[in-house]
């Protein structure tokens, strides 16, 4: 089969920010009927490319075609017009508008002039079905989950008629299920002739959907391939531009804190209506609890009761044997418990605020606004993470809306560090990092449980959870309904078919 | 240069510095400055002694719209704090008595404090929107300020209390000393400590502050609070400045001069990022645009008109996107492809 003229051609592409070359001389393709996989280390420049082909950044070098025609576009709406349809990496919906409104937003159905609202509810519900998504379409976005949010943006790209389709990320918060359900429309949307650009940093998603693959490196094109003809070994290497040894090393984590007499925290019986039913479960020094479950099924809502963000309903915390009242996440910070939420954008980033600033955020508030922290320190600090993350660009005083999504969650991870916790509840930690920076974190959570520090890990990926947690409490319908020791035999499928079968195995 | 240039308060000084240069060609010895009598007088003084009380209000403003806020009522403030004063040393036998107009000054200051707190609880406590929460005490406090000066002028004469509005301490107008006072006590508690960390996180993202351990509704209150303070003291000075109190007419629109201050200032309405210098330049911007108002003799008819050009101008230069297109019209080739009637920028 010869390949069909690409629908889209990007040739020596630059874009440069102030301090940062972020695109130079990147040659792209996209053939229609594609699935086509863009890759690189968080910092590439993968959204950089997206942003200065859709109009949302100029470009200062290079060219755009667009079936054979020369474009440049002067916003996402003309990009959008001429037929590309975007989905960005950070989810750019109205989050206090109902949902059906989310997905229609500037192509109303109109009836007589008019928005026919009836029919835009209809045609939503109906769009999101075909998604395998149930929800109240006249329901305020930000009421439902991050996974549906993105689940809503993706709706509302595929349903937008197009040549194009470009997902940045679309996969990091979603789940198995939802995956596959995403996949099934890619294909079928291929299928039909559209070209699609994907991103991601889950190699396996990666190979079980793409066709071709382009590699990015620090801003430069390292080169195009036929995914069947690319080991992932292979990619790896050309991707962080060495071999990466020890990704795998991590297995089996033996538990030497058997038999201690009680957990450093315990939850007795918390819950609240509505959230997620009454549960106990303990966690004891140095020790790593993984919480597994579909979206949905009350991990998050764990998290958050462990750390005050929410008023639990019913149930008691204790920590040391000592009960105590968790009425606010500044109440669980005297603890010294730390929660990393898993929306970033929403619960996290400051974004108008440097990187420094909000690293020592969580810190400063800590401590109190009459004691600042010393100049120096926070420069030592700062500096500190920095390098332990590999935060790139590596400047303090960058803005970080600046930074790309995987460097900004590093600095979430990175305010809690700070605080040297006791607990530390991670939702998603290694939400849109790369391979190589996951495997760091992972490492991370490794040495800090060694080091005493009690870890509650929440994540979508399985693997990752068996990898790390040596107890395992599994959700199902926002009840917790099994707690697994992790020893040999464990497997994600033995998750699976406890998360299933929703009874303790 | 180009760093000069993109210095956020650049053009606000370019403006100030052109208005400034319209008065020196329109008024002979604008910039002479002379000390009389070990008075220091001059036009630049007076600019800088009447715009005192405008300067306070908009510290004040530039903290709380840096929450993601804003305060309606400190014309009403303002009023009450003058009110209330004027009606106090009224009441005293010997109205030079210097005790009983610090007892005066402390009251309505205390009161002033404590509607700016009001402010803050029904935003931080109630979760009423700012506007709507300030808006009730713009209104009421009219008629609170009207009570307490039952619907008349008070008049007094009173040596010690004419010190805060219209007396020199110092060779200095007293004003000017009590703004520069708490200009560096606000730059000392936002800069020095962390107070404008804090301010600036819970405006940048206020759920995001609550998960980082912030103490939000608190930080809201003393925030309010502190505007309160600010407009009392301006209440005082243009009460004293006058040597007389009106309910109805003091501070009168000072909210929405301050509130222009401050974005002039360069300190985004949508909260976040302040700059107190900024809102220093901005205040003073204003004043000097009502001295050139007389100084260059504009029909009072049309005064508001040529008020409201002039900081359009101010905003319009201050907009990065207005800049962009108006200095270096764009290099972008015309052929956008489909539609270029779409110039909607949609943030990523
Ligand atoms: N608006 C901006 N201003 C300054 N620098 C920016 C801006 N946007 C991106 N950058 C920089 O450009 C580089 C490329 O960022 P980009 O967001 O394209 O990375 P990415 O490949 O999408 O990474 P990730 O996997 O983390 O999402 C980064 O160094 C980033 O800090
Ligand atoms: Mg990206």
């Amino acid at each position: 089969m010869s390949a069909p003229a690409p629908i889209l051609r990007m040739s020596g592409i630059g874009k440069q920010f102030p301090g940062v070359q972020a695109l130079d001389g990147v040659d792209f393709r996209l053939l229609p009927g594609e699935i086509h996989a863009l890759i690189g280390e968080n910092g590439a420049g993968k959204s950089t490319l997206i942003k200065v082909l859709t109009g949302v950044h100029d470009i200062d070098a290079g060219e755009i075609e667009l079936a054979g025609r020369k474009v440049v576009f002067a916003s996402p709406l003309a990009a959008q017009q001429a037929g590309i349809s975007t989905v960005y990496q950070e989810i750019n919906l109205c989050a206090n508008l109902p949902v059906a409104e989310n997905i229609f937003i500037g192509r109303e159905p109109r009836r007589l002039g008019r928005i026919h609202w009836k029919e835009m509810r209809r045609r939503a519900a109906e769009l999101l079905t075909r998604l395998e998504i149930d929800i109240d379409v006249s329901a305020p976005l930000s009421s439902y989950s991050l996974a549906v949010q993105q689940m809503v943006a993706i709706a509302r790209a595929v349903d937008i008629d197009a040549r194009v389709l470009i997902l940045d990320e679309p996969t990091s918060s979603l789940d198995a299920g939802e995956v596959a359900q995403l996949f099934r429309v890619m294909r079928r949307l291929r299928d039909e002739g559209i070209a699609i650009l994907f991103v991601s940093h889950f190699l396996d998603q990666l190979y079980e959907i793409s066709d071709r693959m382009t590699i990015l490196r620090n801003g430069r094109l390292v080169g195009e391939y036929l995914t069947a003809e690319l080991p992932q070994v292979e990619l790896v290497a050309k991707m962080i531009g060495r071999e990466l040894a020890d990704l795998e090393r991590l297995e089996g984590r033996p538990y030497a804190g058997e038999g201690k007499s009680a957990p450093l925290l315990e939850a007795r019986g918390l819950g609240r209506a509505g959230m997620i039913e009454p549960f106990t479960l303990g966690i004891g020094e140095g020790e790593v609890v993984g919480l597994a479950g579909l979206l949905g099924s009350g991990r998050t809502e764990i998290a958050r009761l462990l750390f005050g963000a929410d008023h639990a309903g019913q149930g008691s915390v204790w920590i040391d044997g000592e009960q105590v009242g968790l009425r606010s996440p500044r109440a669980a910070v005297r603890h010294r418990i730390a929660f990393c939420p898993e929306n970033r954008r929403a619960e996290g980033l400051i974004p108008g605020l440097t990187v420094r600033e909000n690293l020592i955020l969580a810190l400063q508030a800590a401590r109190g606004w009459t004691r600042p922290i010393p100049r120096s320190k926070q420069e030592e600090l700062v500096e500190k993470y920095i390098t332990a993350l590999n935060i790139r660009p590596a400047d303090p005083d960058q803005v970080i809306k600046n930074l790309s999504g995987g460097n900004q969650q590093k600095v979430m991870l990175a305010r809690w560090l700070i605080l040297q916790p006791r607990l530390l509840i991670l939702d998603e930690p290694t939400r849109g990092i790369d391979v190589g920076a996951k495997a760091e974190i992972q490492r991370l959570v490794t040495e800090l449980s060694d080091g005493g520090m009690a870890v509650l890990f929440i994540s979508a990926e399985l693997e990752e959870v068996l990898r790390l947690s040596h107890r395992v409490g599994v959700l199902r319908d926002r009840r917790l309904i099994a707690e697994l020791d992790n020893d040999d035999d464990l497997t994600t499928g033995d998750l699976m078919e406890t998360i299933a079968s929703g009874a303790a195995s | 240069m180009s760093a000069l240039l993109r210095h956020r308060l650049f053009w606000p000084g370019v403006v100030l510095a052109g208005l400034l240069l319209l008065n020196v060609l329109m008024t002979r010895n604008f910039l002479a400055i002379e000390i009389k009598d070990g008075h220091l007088y001059g036009s630049l003084v007076d600019i800088a002694r009447f715009g005192a009380p405008l300067i306070l209000v908009a510290l004040g403003m530039t903290l709380v719209i840096a929450t993601g806020g804003i305060d309606l009522s400190v014309g009403s403030v303002v009023a009450i704090a003058g009110a209330l004063a004027c009606l106090r040393i009224g009441d005293l036998n010997d109205q030079n008595s210097v005790g009983g107009v610090l007892a005066a000054v402390g009251i309505s200051l205390g009161l002033a404090v404590l509607l700016g707190g009001w402010n803050g609880f029904l935003v931080a406590g109630a979760g009423i929107q700012p506007i709507i929460a300030t808006l009730i005490l713009m209104v009421a406090g009219r008629g609170l300020a009207q009570l307490i000066s039952d619907g008349q002028i008070i008049t007094i004469n009173s040596g010690p209390y004419k010190l805060i509005g219209g007396g020199y301490w110092l060779t200095l107008p007293f004003g000017i000393i009590v703004v520069l006072v708490v200009l560096a006590l606000t730059a000392f508690l936002t800069r020095r400590l962390a107070l404008g960390l804090l301010i600036e996180a819970v405006g940048g993202n206020a759920e995001a502050s609550r998960l980082s351990g912030i103490r939000a509704r608190g930080l809201l209150v003393t925030v309010y609070a502190f505007c309160g303070l600010c407009a009392g003291i301006a209440g005082l000075m243009i009460s004293s400045n006058v040597s007389s109190a009106d309910g109805n007419n003091a501070g009168l629109w000072i909210e929405l001069d301050a509130i222009l201050a401050v974005v002039i200032g360069g300190t985004s309405l949508a909260g976040g990022r302040f700059s107190l210098g900024g809102t220093v330049l901005g205040a003073l911007i204003i004043q000097t645009l009502t001295t050139t108002i007389y100084s260059i003799g504009v029909p009072p008819e049309t005064t508001l008109l040529f008020k409201a050009l002039v900081v359009t101008v101010v905003c319009l230069l201050q907009s990065p996107a207005f800049r962009a297109k108006v200095f270096h019209r764009r290099r972008r080739p015309s052929a956008s492809s489909t539609a270029s009637e779409g110039k909607v920028k949609v943030p990523a």
